[in-house]
């Protein structure tokens, strides 16, 4: 689903690579959790995947399509593929909870049927059935971010990447995010996360990527969080 | 594609901005009114110079029996006789120049003088043997140039007393018209620089007070096109909204300046109906539109990475 060939990337005007020489292959339907301290390379990583930024050396594919030959305006083609959720929610204030979810859809074109009939289902699979008329400002932080799931999910993408998506929450509620992910990922959607909750990734025992550098010290199927000797 | 989505948010664009719209409504009312000004007098030369042109003529005037003390050198030799005018007639009929020719004998002088200046006191002192009579051609091509061949020929001819045409006479009207074809073309180009500058600002305003939006947009794939089209959109209202002012003002300089001051003032020549008014602001438009749309596109590609 997600493979990169040896790849590098070096921002301009810097000398260390944000990545060094990174090659794997993420299968369809894995769950994968990426950690690694700050400014190891997570960020990085991710943007390669969803092309906002191009490797300065290698390949990356994502669903067996090379992204270097990737023309621009087929990009948003490649993003309708991703869904993708972040620490921050990034929902919008003036919008209800149903239309934050239906703007994924909109924006893409879909017809007001599909959206009418995609978008109660999305929120009943995250749980917020009956709250699609509430505005983000009245729920509570694991909602909102159910609510950034649903929007990611709702066009039924085959990878959701996820950027400390437990970033903002406290444990009880990460564990009904993680508990989310997890169906979603078994519905078989492949779902690459970026953490650095221990308590996550020891629980969850997927497989680990830890960056270090920019270098792939670690690929681990049923990882934890530290080393395991 | 949503057309009620995408309107929505061309006007929530347009309300959020609300005083760099207005300013890029005004100014770009005032670059397209003074462009449609340039256009209504370039219109009016033109027509002008087809109302004239057709009618213009060479005068020769022949001496009067008053003319050896004024023209002591081509009238030395008093009024001018009939074979004289006789002779120029022929000249001119033979002059590859010339369409038509006919004369004007004094007493035919005199009857269109009393029929021109019927209040006027002087009309009962004037006498016919006063008034010159002439000789008057048509050009085939009345350009200046032909104009002054035909003025160098008879000037100075033995019983010639003047030349002159009606170009000359209308000289001023058309530097009046190319001045002001001139100065509102610079205010043009002055305004049209201002209301670009404006619509970039604006329309990078627009860009950044909505990057959550576009930023979720981007990140569920919508296209660039879907992206960019109501900041488009919203440079097309503006536009648009300084077009209608802009026909508006070129409309009341039509009916305010032309109709009420200039026709009054120069009542001997035409001036261009409200066909042309509706020209120009069929050509202003388009203008407007490419110049609010362009730059909008503009300041996207550097204000909106997608």
């Amino acid at each position: 689903m997600i493979r990169f060939d040896q790849v590098s990337k070096t921002y301009p005007n810097q000398n260390r690579p944000a990545l060094r020489d990174i090659s794997l292959e993420i299968e369809r339907g894995e769950f994968v959790f990426v950690i690694g301290s700050s400014g190891s390379g997570k960020s990085t990583f991710m943007r390669l995947i969803l092309r906002e930024e191009r490797p300065s050396v290698g390949r990356v594919y994502v669903a067996g399509k090379d992204l270097s030959k990737l023309s621009n305006w087929k990009i948003p083609q490649l993003r309708r593929q991703i869904g993708t959720v972040f620490q921050d929610f990034r929902l919008l204030p003036n919008k209800t909870v149903e239309q934050n979810v239906a703007f994924a859809l909109e924006v893409i074109g879909k017809s007001r049927p599909t959206i009418a009939k995609a978008v109660p289902e999305v929120l009943d699979l995250v749980g917020l059935g009956g709250k699609g008329g509430r505005f983000p400002n009245e729920l509570s932080g694991g909602e909102q971010q159910r609510v950034a799931i649903a929007r990611a999910f709702v066009n039924r993408p085959m990878v959701l990447i996820a950027d400390e998506p437990t970033g903002n929450l406290d444990p009880e509620t990460s564990v009904g995010i993680m508990k989310l992910l997890d169906r979603i990922n078994r519905a078989g959607t492949t779902v690459v996360m970026v953490t650095h909750d221990q308590a996550i990734v020891n629980q969850m025992r997927r497989r680990v990527l830890e960056l270090d550098g920019g270098n792939l010290v670690r690929d681990q199927s049923r990882g934890v969080y530290g080393y395991v000797r | 594609m949503r057309a009620q989505f995408v309107f929505s948010e061309i006007f929530i664009g347009l309300r959020r901005n609300l005083t760099m719209t207005i300013a890029v409504i005004v100014s770009a009312a005032v670059a397209l009114g003074m462009l449609g000004v340039a256009l209504l007098m370039l219109f009016q030369t033109s027509h002008m110079k087809t109302y004239w042109y057709d009618k213009v003529e060479v005068s020769v005037f022949l001496c009067t029996k008053e003319d050896p003390g004024r023209h002591p050198t081509t009238c030395a030799s008093g009024q001018s006789t009939q074979s004289q005018m006789d002779a120029l007639v022929a000249d001119m009929k033979s002059n590859p120049l010339v369409q038509t020719v006919y004369t004007e004998t004094q007493a035919e002088a005199y009857a269109r003088y009393r029929g021109q200046g019927k209040d006027a006191a002087m009309v009962d002192y004037v006498t016919a043997d006063q008034l010159p009579a002439s000789v008057r051609v048509k050009l085939k091509d009345p350009s200046t140039q032909n104009i002054e061949a035909i003025r160098s020929t008879y000037q100075g001819q033995q019983g010639v007393e003047a030349v002159s045409d009606q170009k000359t006479i209308l000289q001023p009207l058309f530097k009046l018209f190319n001045g002001l074809t001139v100065s509102a073309t610079t205010v043009a180009v002055v305004m049209v620089g201002l209301a670009l500058m404006l619509i970039v600002n604006t329309v990078r305003l627009s860009a950044f007070s909505r990057r959550r939006e576009t930023g979720i947009m981007r990140l569920v794939g919508a296209s660039n096109f879907y992206i960019r089209l109501p900041f488009l959109m919203e440079g097309a209202v503006a536009g648009l909204g300084g077009v209608a002012v802009a026909g508006l003002g070129v409309a009341s300089f039509k009916f305010f300046l032309i109709d009420r001051v200039l026709a009054p003032s120069f009542s001997f020549t035409s001036f261009i109906g409200w066909d042309k008014v509706l020209l120009t602001i069929a050509i202003l438009i388009p203008i407007g539109l490419v110049m609010a749309v362009g730059a909008s596109a503009m300041s996207l590609r550097k204000y909106l990475k997608v």
